[in-house]
C-alpha cells in the first residue's frame, strides 16, 4: 500500500544538506508509490524548494514564519505538527543530525509514535519496512520495524545514496503560513568553531588523528592533507584526552560515530572504543610506527611508519595526481 | 534545588560483543554508568554543591541497576531510585520515556539531567522525550550550564559549533562531553553510599498499565558486521608506499 511521507529539508548555513537528499531517496522506499512531501523551515526557502524536487519531492510545503529562520526546538516542533496536521502523513524522514536528534524524539513523544534513530539502510520485505541501524557504536546492528501508527525514521547522513539530480523535476510549492510562538530557548550567539567547512558526521573523507600526533601542531600536517583532499579532521579519545584538539573532533564509542568513503588514521593505536566509531568506513588507511597496533586489523591499506613522514609525502602525491587529473 | 539525572546502566565499552540466540550476549559483560550519564551526576552534584538542594538519580532498569545507582550515590547523590521494569516483555524508547514520565509527573523538580545518548542503544529519544511528557523546555549535547535564580545560561555543542543558550527552568538537560571531569567515587563515599537511601518502585507502584506504556518498535534481527578481510600492509621505500597508496585509493578503492 502507497503511503504519504514527509521529509524535512535541513539548510546549514544557507545550504541544503546533503542529508536531505538522502531522507527523500528513504522516503520513496517508505512510499511504495506515495506522494513525498518536503517541508522547509524558515523565510525565502522557495529556492532550496525546488532543488528538493529535482531531487524527488513530489511536493513541497514552506513553513512560514520569521522565528523558523533560525532553529529552536519549540519552533520547530510547533511548525512540524501544524504540517502534520494539515498532511496527515502516514511515514516522517529526518536526518539524523544534531537538529534531527533534538527534535524528533520530542515530536514522536507528542505523536505518541515510535522512532526509529540513526537509520543506515532500509529494504522492503513484503509490505513491512525494515530498517538496519547500528548499536553499540557500530560493534553490532539491529533490524527494527515500526509495530503500527507513523513510520518515524531519522537517518545517518552519508549511508542511503540520493536519487539522481533530475532539474526538468517539477512541483507544487505551496506556502503554509504556521504559528510559533513562547519560544522557551533563545540562542544568543553561535561560535563557529568547525575549523573546515567540512562536517565530520558528514564527511566523504577523514584525516584522524591519534596520541601520534604528539602535539596540537602535530595535527598541522593532517589538516593540510584534509585541505587537499576536501575532507574533514578527526581525533581518538587520546589525541582529544591528551589536550591536542577539541573534544568535538572525537570519534569513537564516547564521541562522533562516523562512516566516511575514506578514513585516513593517522597514529591512531585503533582501541576498541575507537574502531566502533570508525570501522565502519568503507576503506580505512592506517599508519602507525607500530607494526602491531589494533588499527591494522581494520585497515584496508596500511603504512608502518612515522605519520611525521608519511603524511606530508601523502599530501604532496595526492596534490601531484590531483591536479592531473 | 531539586536535581534528578536520568541514567542508565550499559556495557563497558571495553566489551567485545556476541550473539547467543538472537540477541547480543549479556552474560558475561561488565556493566558501568554509561558514560555520558556520568557527566550529568558530575554536573548535577556540582550544581548541588553551589546552590544547595538534593540530587536524585533515577534510573528505569532491573534489580541489577542497583549497582549503577550505588555508584552514583558513592559519586555524590543523594537519593536513588530504581524504576523495575522487569516484567516487560517488550520495551522502546517510548516505553522507557512513559514510565518516567509517570514518576517525574508527582515529583518537584527544576532541573533534569541526563547524557546525550546511551552508548548502547544509541538512540538519544528518551531526554528529549521526557521533556515533551513533563512539557518543560530542553537544552541536548550542552557543554556548560550556568544558573542564577530560575535564570539558565547554557552552551551547547552543534557538531563542533557552540550554541549560546539562555532559557529558564524546570528544564532538561542532556550532557555532551566536555560538560565536566566527572570524579570517580571516594572510598568515603562508598561506605556513605550504602547508607543513602534507596527506592525501588514497580511498576504497579506507579500505577503503570503494561499495555499503556507498550513498545512501538520491534527488533526482529541482531547481528555483528561482517569480519574485514586482512588489509594489504604496504612495503618499500616509504616514497614508493606512498605512491602506491594514492594509485591503489584511485584504481582499487576509488574513494579519490
Amino acid at each position: 500500500m502507497s503511503k504519504k511521507v514527509l521529509v524535512l529539508g535541513e539548510v546549514r548555513d544557507g545550504e541544503l544538506r546533503n542529508v536531505s537528499y538522502e531522507a527523500i531517496a528513504a522516503a520513496k522506499e517508505i512510499a511504495a508509490g506515495g506522494e513525498i512531501v518536503a517541508v522547509l523551515c524558515g523565510e525565502g526557502m522557495s529556492n532550496h524548494g525546488q532543488t528538493l524536487l529535482h531531487y524527488g519531492a513530489d511536493r513541497v510545503v514552506l513553513a512560514e514564519h520569521a522565528l523558523l529562520n533560525e532553529y529552536s526546538t519549540d519552533g520547530y516542533v510547533q511548525a512540524l505538527l501544524q504540517v502534520i496536521d494539515q498532511e496527515k502523513p502516514e511515514g516522517l524522514v529526518l536526518g539524523h543530525t544534531a537538529l534531527g536528534k533534538d527534535m524528533s524524539p520530542r515530536l514522536a513523544a507528542r505523536l505518541e509514535s515510535g522512532l526509529i534513530s540513526d537509520v543506515t539502510s532500509l529494504e522492503k520485505v513484503g509490505e513491512e519496512v525494515i530498517f538496519t541501524r547500528p548499536i553499540y557504536s557500530g560493534k553490532a546492528f539491529e533490524k527494527k520495524v515500526i509495530q503500527d501508527g507513523l513510520i518515524f525514521v531519522t537517518i545517518r547522513p552519508n549511508n542511503i545514496p540520493p536519487l539522481e539530480l533530475d532539474e526538468s523535476r517539477s512541483g507544487d510549492v505551496s506556502t503554509l503560513s504556521v504559528d510559533v510562538k513562547d519560544l522557551r530557548t533563545i540562542i544568543k550567539d553561535v561560535v563557529r568553531k568547525a575549523s573546515t567547512g567540512v562536517d565530520l558526521s558528514e564527511a566523504k573523507i577523514i584525516v584522524a588523528g591519534g596520541r601520534g600526533v604528539k602535539s596540537t601542531d602535530g595535527f598541522k600536517p593532517l589538516q593540510e592533507l584534509a585541505d587537499v583532499l576536501g575532507a574533514a579532521v578527526g581525533a581518538s579519545r587520546g589525541a582529544c584526552d591528551a589536550d591536542y584538539c577539541d573534544y568535538s573532533l572525537q570519534i569513537g564509542q564516547t564521541g562522533k560515530v562516523v562512516t566516511p568513503d575514506l578514513y585516513i588514521a593517522c597514529g591512531i593505536s585503533g582501541a576498541i572504543q575507537h574502531l566502533a566509531g570508525m570501522s565502519n568506513s568503507k576503506v580505512i588507511v592506517a599508519i602507525n610506527k607500530d607494526p602491531e597496533a589494533s588499527i591494522f586489523s581494520v585497515a584496508d591499506y596500511g603504512i608502518v611508519g612515522d605519520l611525521f613522514d608519511v603524511v606530508p609525502l601523502l599530501t604532496e602525491e595526492f596534490k601531484n595526481v590531483l591536479v592531473k587529473s | 534545588m531539586n536535581l534528578f539525572v536520568i541514567l542508565k546502566r550499559t556495557f563497558d565499552t571495553e566489551e567485545k560483543i556476541s550473539i547467543a540466540n538472537g540477541a547480543i550476549a549479556h552474560d558475561s559483560a561488565e556493566y558501568i554508568i554509561n558514560p555520558y550519564d556520568e557527566y550529568a551526576i558530575e554536573e548535577a552534584i556540582t550544581l548541588r554543591d553551589t546552590h544547595g538542594g538534593e540530587v536524585t538519580v533515577v534510573t528505569v532498569g532491573t534489580e541489577e541497576s542497583e549497582k549503577e545507582l550505588r555508584t552514583a550515590l558513592a559519586m555524590g547523590a543523594d537519593k536513588a531510585v530504581l524504576i523495575d521494569a522487569e516484567e516487560l516483555d517488550h520495551s522502546d524508547q517510548f516505553t522507557t520515556a512513559a514510565i518516567l514520565a509517570t514518576y517525574f509527573k508527582e515529583q518537584e523538580f527544576d532541573l533534569i539531567l541526563g547524557g546525550n545518548v546511551a552508548i548502547d542503544n544509541g538512540t538519544g529519544q528518551v531526554g528529549p522525550r521526557l521533556a515533551e511528557l513533563l512539557d518543560i523546555p530542553q537544552v541536548t549535547t550542552i557543554t556548560k550550564l550556568e544558573i542564577n535564580g530560575t535564570d539558565v545560561k547554557i552552551e551547547r555543542d552543534v557538531e563542533g559549533d557552540v550554541e549560546k543558550i539562555e532559557t529558564s527552568l524546570p528544564l532538561l538537560v542532556t550532557a555532551q562531553q566536555g560538560l565536566n571531569e566527572p570524579r570517580y567515587p571516594s572510598l568515603p563515599g562508598i561506605m556513605k553510599a550504602k547508607k543513602k537511601p534507596l527506592e525501588t518502585l514497580e511498576l504497579d507502584d506507579l500505577d503503570i498499565d503494561e499495555d499503556d506504556v507498550e513498545a512501538k518498535t520491534k527488533t526482529i534481527e541482531v547481528y555483528l558486521p561482517a569480519k574485514k578481510e586482512a588489509g594489504k600492509i604496504l612495503s618499500g621505500e616509504l616514497n614508493d608506499q606512498v605512491k602506491e597508496l594514492v594509485s591503489l585509493l584511485r584504481s582499487e578503492a576509488k574513494v579519490i
